[in-house]
C-alpha cells in the first residue's frame, strides 16, 4: 500500500514536470513590439494549454536563422521575420511549411484563407501584422511641421539631424518618394540603373546629416534625447512612445512603407508540434485584434478589424493609428517582396559601398 | 677494459642489469615525452579543436561554395548532385560558347529536378551572388519548368528575357564548379567581365580594399595613441611606492573588467551630440548651441572609445617591462653628465623596448579584428571591415565571401606579424 503511494506520487511529479517541460522558443524584434506579442499572444498561451513561451530578441530574426538551421543546431521554434526575409528562407528550405488547415476560421465561418489579406498566408509563413517604416519627428526640436516625405530630405526648411535605418531595403524607396516619385513607380524606377543613382542621388544630398539606426527600438530613443530631429522609424514604435510614454513624436503618414510581419518556423525547430500549436493559437482572429490594443500595428486578418478597440491605456482609440487606415493610405507604398528577394544583395552591396564613401 | 681499447673498440657502457646504458636511457626520456605528451593532450586537443579546425573550415568556404552543384536535405542529411546536366554541357562547350538549344534542354532537365528537391532558391542565391537579379529568375523558370515544352531556349525567354545574358551563363559556368576563386575577386573589389578577364568592379560599389586600407589606418592610429596615454601611466606606476601604486593599478583593472558594452555605450553617452561633453562645453559658453561637435557616429567616436578600450593592453605590458628596471642605471647615466631626455633615449627607453613591442602588437591586433564598438558608435564612416565581416555573415549571408575577406586579413596580420619579427624579432617580446 504504502509502496504504492509512493510510486502513485512520484508518478504525478513526474507528469507535472513533463508539463511543465513542454515549451516554445519564439524570436522577435524586442522592445515594444516584443512586448505586445508577449501580452496578446504569449501569455494567453500559456493560461490556456500550459505551454511555457520563451521569448527571445534580434536586430532581425531572419539573421540567426540560416546559420542555426545550416549548423543542424536550431534553439529558436518560431520566429517573426519580414515578407521578403520569410519568402527568401522558405526557397531556401531552411523553413517549415505551414499547414494553412491548422489556422481556426474567422467567428463568422470565413475560412482562414479567405480571411487573412492578400499575401499574408505563404508556403512557409503566416503573417500577423501590417506595419510600416513612416517618417516620425520630435515636434518639439523640429521647426514648423514636416508633413511630406520631401520634408525628410529637405535639411534647409527642416535643419537638423537625420535618422535612417542602415539598410537598402525601404531607404531607397523613401529617397525616390522624397524626390517627388509617385508610390506607384518607385519599383518600377529602382528596376533601372538611372532608379538606383537617382536615389543615391537623393541621399547624397543629406549624407551629412544621418544617423544610421540598426534596432527598432533606436529612433524613438533617438527622437527623445534630440539627437536626431526627424527619423525613418516602425511606426508602432512611435505610437508607443508617443502615447505610451508621452513623448512629443509625430508620425508622417506620406510615403509610409507597408509591410508584413510573418511567423516562421526553422527546419528542425526543438519543438515543432508547440509551435504549430502556437501559431494557430497567436493568429485567431481574438489574438490578432488583441496585439493591436498594445501596439499600432494593423492584424492581418480581416475578421480581427472590427474587434480592434482602445490602447491599453483604456482611453486612446487605436483605428485612427493604424498604418491601414484610409487617410493614412493616400501616399502609401506596399514593399515589394519579390524585388527585395531578388535585388537584397546586390543593392546593400552598393549602399554598402555608399556608406564607406 | 685495457683489452677493450686495445681492440680499437670502445666497450659499451651497461646499466647494472645489463642492457646498453645509451638504450635505457633513450627509453627512459621517450616514456618522460609521451608523459609530457600526454599532459599537454587535453590543450592540443581543444587548439585543433575550437581554433585549428575553425580556421581551416574558414579557408575552404572562402574557395568553395557547392550552392550550384550539390543540394542536402536539412532533414535526412542526403546529398543529391543537381545541375549535373548543364554541368555536362559547360564541360563540353568552351567559355563563351551561346547557349544554343542543347544548353537550355539540359537546363531544364536539371530545373526538374530543383523543383522536385525544392532548391531553386539556393541555386539562384548562389548566382545571385555574382549578378544581381538573378534570383527570381531562378524560382520563376523552377515554377514553370513543368510546364516547359520544347524548343527550351524560347520557352525559357518567355519566362524572362534575359536568360540568353551571356553574364549569366559566365557566372554559371564559374559556378558549376565549387571551387572558385570569385569570392576573392570579389573581396579585392574584382570580378570577371564576360569574357573572363579579371577587371575592377564599378566604382559606386568599390568598398573593401578602402575597408581594408581604413582598419590598417585606424588600428595604427589607434596602437600609437594607446602608446602615448599608456607610457607615463606605466612608468608611474612603475616607480610610485607600492601601496600606491597598486591603489592606480585598480584604476587601469576596474575598466578592463567592466563589460565592453557598458564602456562603449558610455562612451555614446559622453560624446554624443547632445550629451555630457558637448553640453558641458555650451553650458560654458565655449560652444554656440549650433556648433555642437559631432564626436559620436563617425571615426572620432570608434578611435576614441577603441582607444580607451585598448588602454589596459598596452599598459600592462609596459608596466611589467618597467617595474623591473633598476633605477641605478638612470641615476648613473645622470652622474656621468647625460642630460635628463638623453639618459631616457638612451638608458631607460631601450629597455622598455620589449613592452613596447608586445603592447603594440597586442593593440594592433585586437584593434584589427574589432567589431562590435566601431558597429555600435562608428556611424558610416567609422566603420572596419569587420563589420562588413559580420554584415556578409549575418544580413547577407554570403558566408563564402566572408569567410575570403577574413582570410584576407588573416593573411594581412600574418605578413605584418612576419615583418615585425624580421624588424624587431619576436623574442624581444616581453609579455610579463
Amino acid at each position: 500500500m504504502k509502496l504504492k503511494t509512493v510510486l502513485m506520487a512520484t508518478a504525478l511529479a513526474g507528469a507535472g514536470f513533463a508539463a511543465q517541460a513542454q515549451e516554445v522558443t519564439v524570436m522577435s524584434w524586442g522592445g515594444a513590439y516584443a512586448k505586445s506579442q508577449v501580452e496578446a499572444y504569449h501569455k494567453p498561451f500559456t493560461a490556456e494549454t500550459g505551454i511555457k513561451v520563451n521569448s527571445v530578441d534580434a536586430d532581425n530574426p531572419a539573421t540567426p536563422i540560416k546559420a542555426q538551421v545550416e549548423a543542424g543546431n536550431v534553439s529558436i521554434d518560431v520566429a517573426d521575420v519580414e515578407f521578403s526575409d520569410a519568402v527568401r528562407l522558405c526557397d531556401e528550405g531552411l523553413l517549415e511549411p505551414i499547414d494553412v488547415g491548422i489556422l481556426p476560421a474567422a467567428p463568422d465561418g470565413t475560412p482562414a484563407t479567405e480571411d487573412f489579406i492578400e499575401g499574408a498566408l505563404q508556403d512557409c509563413a503566416v503573417a500577423n501584422i501590417v506595419w510600416s517604416t513612416v517618417v516620425a519627428y520630435n515636434s518639439e526640436n523640429v521647426e514648423g511641421t514636416p508633413a511630406t516625405i520631401a520634408d525628410f530630405f529637405d535639411t534647409e526648411t527642416f535643419p537638423g539631424k537625420r535618422g535612417l535605418r542602415k539598410s537598402a531595403k525601404a531607404t531607397l524607396e523613401m529617397a525616390l518618394m522624397g524626390d517627388g516619385v509617385p508610390a506607384a513607380e518607385v519599383y518600377d524606377m529602382l528596376e533601372t540603373d538611372e532608379g538606383v543613382d537617382r536615389a543615391f542621388a537623393k541621399l547624397d544630398t543629406i549624407k551629412g546629416d544621418i544617423v544610421w539606426w540598426e534596432a527598432g527600438a533606436q529612433p524613438p530613443q533617438l527622437l527623445a534625447d534630440g539627437e536626431v530631429v526627424m527619423s525613418t522609424a516602425y511606426n508602432g514604435r512611435i505610437f508607443n512612445a508617443a502615447v505610451g510614454e508621452n513623448q512629443p513624436l509625430e508620425i508622417v503618414w506620406d510615403g509610409q512603407i507597408l509591410d508584413f510581419d510573418l511567423f516562421v518556423v526553422p527546419k528542425g525547430a526543438p519543438n515543432l508540434e508547440e509551435a504549430m500549436q502556437f501559431i494557430a493559437f497567436s493568429t485567431d482572429t481574438q489574438r490578432l485584434a488583441d496585439q493591436a490594443s498594445w501596439i499600432s500595428y494593423g492584424p492581418a486578418r480581416k475578421s480581427s478589424g472590427d474587434l480592434v478597440g482602445l490602447y491599453s491605456d483604456g482611453k486612446t482609440e487605436m483605428a485612427p493609428h493604424m498604418p491601414t487606415a484610409a487617410k493614412n493610405l493616400e501616399n502609401a507604398l506596399v514593399n515589394n517582396f519579390e524585388f527585395w528577394v531578388d535585388m537584397d544583395a546586390e543593392l546593400n552591396e552598393r549602399f554598402n559601398a555608399w556608406l564607406a564613401q | 677494459m685495457t683489452d677493450a681499447t686495445a681492440n680499437g673498440k670502445p666497450q659499451m657502457l651497461t646499466t647494472a642489469d645489463g642492457k646498453p646504458l645509451k638504450e635505457a636511457l633513450k627509453r627512459a626520456q621517450a616514456r618522460a615525452r609521451r608523459k609530457a605528451f600526454l599532459l599537454v593532450l587535453p590543450l592540443l586537443a581543444f587548439i585543433l579543436i575550437t581554433f585549428v579546425t575553425p580556421i581551416a573550415q574558414m579557408l575552404h568556404q572562402s574557395v568553395y561554395n557547392e550552392g550550384f552543384v550539390m543540394h542536402e536535405d536539412i532533414g535526412t542529411r542526403t546529398r543529391t548532385p543537381i545541375m549535373t546536366n548543364i554541368k555536362a554541357w559547360f564541360d563540353g562547350n568552351s567559355a563563351g560558347t551561346e547557349p544554343d538549344e542543347a544548353a537550355f534542354a539540359a537546363l531544364h532537365q536539371d530545373f526538374l529536378l530543383l523543383r522536385e528537391l525544392r532548391a531553386p532558391g539556393q541555386v539562384g542565391t548562389r548566382v545571385n551572388y555574382e549578378r544581381g537579379g538573378s534570383r527570381s529568375m531562378f524560382t520563376k523558370a523552377a515554377r514553370s519548368a513543368e510546364r516547359m515544352e520544347p524548343p527550351y531556349r524560347e520557352a525559357f525567354l518567355d519566362v524572362d528575357e534575359e536568360w540568353t545574358d551571356p553574364e549569366l551563363w559566365r557566372v554559371m559556368r564559374d559556378a558549376s564548379s565549387a571551387y572558385t576563386f570569385n569570392f576573392y575577386l570579389a573581396a579585392l573589389d574584382r570580378t570577371k567581365n564576360v569574357d573572363g578577364e579579371i577587371v575592377s568592379v564599378d566604382q559606386n560599389r568599390q568598398i573593401y580594399i578602402k575597408l581594408f586600407t581604413r582598419t590598417l589606418f585606424l588600428s595604427v592610429l589607434i596602437t600609437f595613441l594607446t602608446f602615448l596615454l599608456a607610457y607615463p601611466i606605466a612608468h608611474l606606476l612603475a616607480t610610485l611606492p607600492l601601496r600606491y601604486s597598486n591603489l592606480l593599478m585598480i584604476f587601469v583593472l576596474l575598466p578592463f573588467w567592466t563589460s565592453l558594452l557598458v564602456r562603449t555605450t558610455s562612451w555614446m553617452v559622453l560624446l554624443q551630440s547632445q550629451g555630457v561633453v558637448n553640453d558641458a562645453l555650451v553650458g560654458m559658453g565655449i560652444l554656440g548651441d549650433e556648433n555642437r561637435l559631432q564626436m559620436m557616429y563617425n571615426q572620432i567616436g570608434t578611435v576614441v572609445a577603441m582607444t580607451h578600450i585598448l588602454l589596459p593592453f598596452m599598459v600592462l605590458p609596459l608596466y611589467s617591462v618597467m617595474r623591473p628596471i633598476n633605477p641605478s642605471y638612470v641615476r648613473a647615466a645622470r652622474s656621468l653628465g647625460a642630460t635628463s631626455w638623453t639618459a631616457f633615449r638612451r638608458i631607460y627607453f631601450p629597455q622598455t623596448v620589449p613592452g613596447i613591442g608586445a603592447g603594440a602588437l597586442l593593440v594592433f591586433i585586437l584593434a584589427v579584428g574589432y567589431y562590435i564598438t566601431p558597429a555600435l558608435v562608428g556611424g558610416a564612416d567609422g566603420q572596419l571591415i569587420s563589420n562588413l565581416i559580420a554584415f556578409h555573415m549575418q544580413n547577407s549571408l554570403n558566408w563564402s565571401l566572408a569567410a575570403a575577406l577574413a582570410a584576407l586579413l588573416l593573411a594581412g596580420i600574418l605578413i605584418l606579424y612576419w615583418l615585425y619579427d624580421r624588424l624587431i624579432g619576436i623574442d624581444n617580446l616581453k609579455l610579463g
